[in-house]
């Protein structure tokens, strides 16, 4: 009995683990850069997370996840701006409501092509979407962004909003992770090695991936949605193809082709960032410079070339790594 | 709507038209040719614009020698990263995705490098002597460096397709499309030939660069602006349609050209409208008549 309690409660699982370091976080520091960059790391990772789904579990690689994203936090940032904090939870609400029925409609559209042409039509549809928040100046403040964007209430304080991103992101890293290893997923992960097969197997191909497009994208708002709490404040970079590109980056530094691989990702470039960005301005050198040889050696990112390791060297001998 | 300003803007617009074709069909040409997809090809873009400024702005050299320097430069850049890196991850799998983000990644690279270079401020480039001037036609006048760049671009792209259709280099390129192992077996260095197909097709792209920097500022970051612009060119055209993406490019540059005429600040929508329109009624593309799965 106490076995089954402690084995329940000591977590084994990456995901156990990863829920324990981060609640720990405001427990060890009282910090607030250091909780700021904590919060980052969660967002982004979830971000990370759900771009992923679509990359690494279904083969489609989308260059406009960052439309999502910034229409989560458009939505948060601009009616929070216009109608008061007490909006904020149904700003966030709206924004998903939003991504849902826009992922929808742009998914039929860009679905019916394939291949790099996906990419680039997400990343066209996305760059149409910051040029509209670009020039529309008076609505959405421009290159200005809007700042000063506070939740309500008790949301206010820096520890409980922290908690409340943390517990809104594992939630939904559970679900995607439960989507990831149900028959859904199963039928994602078909589709990317054979899509010729799941369609003589009676599934339908595009319905499938319309779902997981919604789905990521979904949850892309609302991590930006989250983001406009954390920083206070929105900009037009949020709609930014880099913003797309840095989600991206994320998940090849830690690995495609693991469900976990693209938060740890987040992690590191997140810290990394934080570090190489105070030394020097030339940021996007060393990381274009890092990423094209990760590419080109390690293709399978951090978390998948270690479970490599630990298969060759036979820690555990199951290896589940690909 | 009075027929000098009909004119002037028909002739803006084909300015814009043979400006995104010569980038457009330089980036069709290696994906036909070896199914590689070039996200950092606005960068060669960006970089010819950087070399005119450096070979006819700085060192003052003729504006036509600039334009073939650039091209040279613009392609031997390109065949070094195609043989650095490129080269490395054909037939991986997933290989589409890696493409981009290793394209990508050289995005990155040549924009901060390009701000190392020349700085981060906006540079500009002169119209060419004798080309700074109007032309008069009737009671039009029309800006003589547009007819310039219609006419080069013309001059380039018939001669790209001139070398791809009737010498023995093009037909091993095209061989190469369709069968690279065939071809390889038929003693061709197929590798060689991609790579010589990648000089090309950035070359194009980088004196597409420096012919459209005298009329546009030359700032980086506007490589990707090109390359999103040429992409949708490429899609409504038909993809992997060398004439259907001409017609295309004709199509966005005439819709951009009469909308900022009349629309300024939204004239950079229309394109992305037309793409819509296409993607809605006909996804394979205008002209194309292979259908799309």
């Amino acid at each position: 009995m106490l076995e089954k309690i402690t084995r329940r409660l000591i977590p084994a699982s990456p995901f156990g683990l990863l829920v324990l370091i981060f609640a720990m976080v405001p427990v060890i520091t009282n910090s607030p850069y250091k909780l700021n960059v904590a919060s980052h790391i969660l967002v982004w990772g979830l971000f990370a997370v759900s771009f992923n789904m679509l990359w690494g579990i279904t083969g489609m690689l989308s260059f406009g996840q960052a439309l999502y994203y910034g229409l989560g936090a458009y939505s948060v940032g601009l009616m929070v701006e216009y109608l008061g904090s007490t909006w904020f939870l149904p700003a966030l609400a709206a924004g998903l409501l939003m991504a849902f029925v826009l992922s929808f409609l742009l998914g039929l559209l860009v679905i019916r092509v394939g291949g790099v042409y996906f990419t680039m039509l997400t990343l066209a549809f996305a760059q149409l979407a910051w040029q509209i928040t670009f020039k529309w100046y008076d609505f959405t403040g421009g290159d200005d962004g809007i700042q000063g964007i506070i939740p309500p209430g008790i949301l206010q304080n820096r520890i409980v909003y922290y908690y409340f991103v943390l517990l809104l992101v594992f939630l939904s890293i559970w679900t995607l992770k439960r989507m990831a290893y149900s028959p859904f997923g199963m039928i994602l992960r078909c589709i990317q090695q054979n899509p010729e097969r799941i369609r003589f197997l009676g599934r339908r191909v595009r319905r499938n991936q319309l779902r997981i497009y919604m789905i990521s994208s979904f949850f892309a708002a609302l991590a930006g949605g989250m983001m406009a709490g954390v920083d206070s404040s929105i900009h037009t970079d949020m709609l930014l193809w880099t913003t797309s590109g840095e989600a991206i980056l994320m998940s090849v530094l830690g690995g495609i082709s693991q469900f976990f691989g693209p938060f740890f990702g987040a992690a590191v470039f997140i810290l990394l960032e934080d570090n190489i960005g105070a030394v020097t301005e030339y940021w996007p050198l060393i990381i274009g410079s890092v990423m094209l040889f990760m590419v080109i050696i390690f293709p399978k990112g951090i978390v998948g070339e270690a479970l490599g390791l630990k298969v060759r060297f036979g820690k555990t001998g199951t290896g589940r790594s690909s | 709507m009075d027929t000098s300003f009909f004119f002037t803007q028909l002739i803006s617009g084909l300015t814009i038209a043979t400006l995104l074709f010569l980038v457009a069909s330089g980036l069709t040409l290696i994906f036909g040719v070896g199914n590689v997809f070039n996200f950092a090809h606005g960068s060669f873009y960006m970089l010819g614009a950087y070399f005119g400024y450096q070979f006819s702005a700085v060192w003052g050299s003729n504006f036509f020698l600039t334009l073939v320097m650039t091209g040279i430069c613009a392609g031997l850049i390109g065949m070094v990263v195609e043989f650095l890196f490129l080269r490395r991850i054909y037939g991986r799998a997933n290989e589409g995705g890696f493409q981009i983000l290793l394209t990508y990644c050289l995005i990155l690279i040549i924009d901060d490098l390009v701000k190392l270079i020349w700085g981060a401020e906006y540079k500009s480039l002169a119209r060419p002597a004798g080309f700074d001037g109007a032309v008069q036609l009737g009671d039009i006048f029309i800006p003589a460096y547009n007819l310039l760049i219609i006419g080069v671009g013309l001059m380039a792209v018939i001669l790209a397709w001139l070398i791809l259709s009737r010498t023995r280099a093009g037909r091993v390129a095209r061989a190469s499309a369709v069968d690279r192992e065939i071809v390889s077996v038929l003693g061709v260095n197929v590798p060689m030939t991609m790579t010589l197909v990648f000089g090309i097709a950035t070359a194009l792209g980088g004196m597409a660069g420096t012919l459209a920097a005298p009329m546009r500022t030359v700032t980086p970051g506007a490589g990707i602006e090109v390359i999103i612009d040429s992409l949708i060119v490429v899609v409504i055209g038909g993809m992997g349609n060398f004439w259907g993406a001409w017609l295309g490019a004709i199509l966005i540059g005439e819709v951009v050209a009469f909308g900022v005429a009349f629309v300024p600040k939204w004239a950079t929508l229309f394109s992305f409208l037309i793409l819509v329109i296409v993607l809605v009624f006909k996804p394979e593309g205008l002209f194309s008549a292979r259908r799309t799965r």
